[in-house]
């Protein structure tokens, strides 16, 4: 059976369903919330690469790097905001995140 | 193996003068003692005003585009540039007595805010997905550490995370609709993209509104419409009023160009698709907007609500698809910012060392101790909620004139029905402010630099001043799809 491009974006849609929902069902650990981010823009990055093979086009495979790039940046000021957060609120629990309401 | 060719640098011009000079002001304020700081803001408002400068300079007659087509100036990136440059020096002046009051008088605000304002102009010129999305970025990341650079704040560290959190999921929806788009295309280019769309738009019809789905959601969680608004009150309410200011008015212009530049600029094939999505999302935005802002007693939620309600307006007058929809939701996305900066300037004007006015009972009887302000503060309501003189009912006017002139009265008259609703809870500010006993706490009367009191008091009245000659501001808006 050889790979075809249709069975990289059915892997890249259940990446990016199960990144989806472990942001919207996940109510324990706000690491796993900033995990999910990053599945989803790897599901996103995968698709890229995917098409861009296929499409025999390099600007799919740069812009997966700028992902990379930014995803770094990402992560690096998530995991901050964590840091301050924690130190003010001392849990990391999403249930407790809700000094707001209304 | 194709010879590299020097792209045309020029067009770029502004936006190099800003990333210099926000890196020189980075590195300046490393050397400044505290009491020193106002410097920053100095060349702070140097760097945007010299940023205004190269903007005129390169403004050209027509479009000109470079660096592969992938980015473009012309007078609408002109326009809202200036927009977003004039916006963000308003900001810095009016947060500075905030930041010194509540001891977060720090560079990084500057330069996280020079940085998102790099973002932004970058924004409005991108005519590539790689382009929009890196200028997307770096305005969404350099607000999320402007939201938690108050550090000692539990609030606002909460409301960056949430923000964080969504933001990052909103980018992501948009990078798997960008992502298929691609595939069916194969250009990240919005002007090729144009053209292939059309092309396609007969055999996949499919899975191009699948992409266009995931599009136009990110696109509608970072304008903050129904039903993906739910970070917007939070973040207006958790974030140090200074950033609220900030994250309220300028980068709303960036979201508009953003949705031009993608919706208008290159799925223009597909408008039958997406204006279905946005007339769904506006309508959704004004009535949930305007009714819940009613039941609000804290004054920043409520101007998230509304907010809500506005960004359902600045839709009216995008999915009316015309030239005219489109000049008509700039006029209100530009003038709505302005009309922003005066509410939350007054806002801030209130606070003082130890105190932090945030609830609308802390406005009772402003009009006892500064009758001056109290009328600014009045006219700002005035204007969102759509009073002639000012410049909110002229704003919603064209809006409607271009819904009405694509035969969709009756989407006219639920925005109108939506705004009376909306009307009750400005006029209950202005109730409070007249009519109501001041509090004890709130008897001193403002102390506040002479700069920022003139600036606010121009800007207030410059509402009133655009609303009976509109023609001062609508005459670029009208260029800009001309």
């Amino acid at each position: 059976m050889t790979v075809e491009l249709s069975h990289y974006l059915i892997l890249a849609a259940v990446l990016f369903s199960i990144s989806m929902a472990g942001i919207v069902i996940n109510r324990k650990n706000i690491i796993v919330l900033l995990m999910s981010i990053e599945l989803m823009l790897l599901a996103v990055n995968l698709n890229f690469i995917a098409f861009s093979h296929y499409l025999n086009d390099l600007a799919g495979q740069v812009f997966v790097f700028f992902i990379l790039t930014v995803a770094a940046a990402e992560a690096a000021i998530g995991l901050a905001i964590l840091v301050v957060l924690f130190r003010n609120k001392r849990s990391i629990n999403v249930e407790d995140i809700s000094e707001m309401k209304g | 193996m194709s010879d590299f060719i020097q792209p045309n640098l020029l067009p770029a011009l502004p936006e190099m003068v800003m990333l210099a000079m926000t890196c020189l002001v980075l590195v300046v304020d490393l050397f400044l003692p505290q009491e020193k700081r106002g410097f920053t803001l100095l060349l702070s408002v140097l760097t945007l005003l010299l940023t205004v400068a190269a903007v005129v300079f390169v403004a050209p007659a027509d479009s000109v585009s470079s660096f592969g087509d992938s980015f473009v100036l012309d007078q609408f990136a002109v326009t809202l540039k200036i927009a977003i440059c004039l916006v963000s020096i308003l900001v810095f002046i009016y947060s500075r007595d905030y930041l010194i009051d509540h001891d977060i008088y720090k560079g990084e605000y500057y330069v996280l805010g020079l940085f998102a304002t790099l973002g932004m102009l970058i924004m409005t010129s991108a005519h590539s997905f790689l382009m929009i999305y890196l200028g997307l970025e770096l305005l969404s990341l350099s607000l999320y550490a402007m939201i938690a650079f108050n550090r000692k704040s539990l609030i606002a560290s909460e409301s960056a995370m949430k923000y964080f959190v969504l933001g990052a999921m909103a980018s992501g929806l948009l990078l798997y609709g960008i992502s298929i788009f691609y595939g069916m295309t194969g250009t990240l280019n919005i002007n090729q993209l144009a053209t292939v769309v059309m092309a396609q738009s007969e055999q996949n019809p499919v899975a191009l509104g699948f992409a266009l789905t995931f599009i136009v959601v990110g696109l509608s969680f970072k304008l903050g419409a129904v039903p993906f608004h739910m970070w917007l009150p939070d973040i207006y309410q958790g974030s140090p009023t200074s950033v609220t200011l900030f994250i309220g008015t300028a980068p709303k212009i960036a979201g508009f160009a953003m949705a031009i530049r993608l919706l208008v600029d290159g799925l223009s094939e597909l408008q039958v698709d997406w204006s279905q999505m946005l007339m769904v999302l506006a309508i959704a935005s004004m009535a949930l907007g305007n009714i819940i802002a009613i039941a609000q007693t804290n004054f920043k939620r409520m101007l998230a609500y509304s907010t809500i309600s506005h960004v359902g307006f600045i839709l009216l007058g995008i999915l009316a698809g015309n030239a005219n929809g489109y000049s008509s939701a700039m006029f209100y996305t530009l003038t709505y910012a302005i009309t922003a900066l005066v509410a939350f300037g007054i806002l801030i004007l209130l606070n003082r060392k130890g105190f932090e006015a945030e609830n609308i009972s802390d406005l009772s009887g402003l009009n006892h101790t500064n009758p001056w302000y109290a009328a600014m503060l009045a006219i700002a309501m005035f204007s969102m909620a759509g009073v002639p003189p000012t410049v909110g009912f002229y704003a919603k006017l064209t809006v409607l004139q271009s819904v009405i002139s694509v035969d969709m009265v009756w989407l006219a008259v639920t925005a109108v029905l939506f705004s009376v609703i909306g009307l009750f809870y400005y006029l209950r500010i202005v109730k409070v402010m007249y009519f109501d006993e001041s509090l004890e706490e709130q008897v001193t009367s403002i102390k506040q630099s002479l700069d920022v009191k003139v600036l606010l008091s121009v800007n207030g009245l410059s509402l009133i001043a655009l609303g009976i000659f509109p023609s001062l501001l609508m005459a670029y808006c009208i260029q800009a799809f001309g």
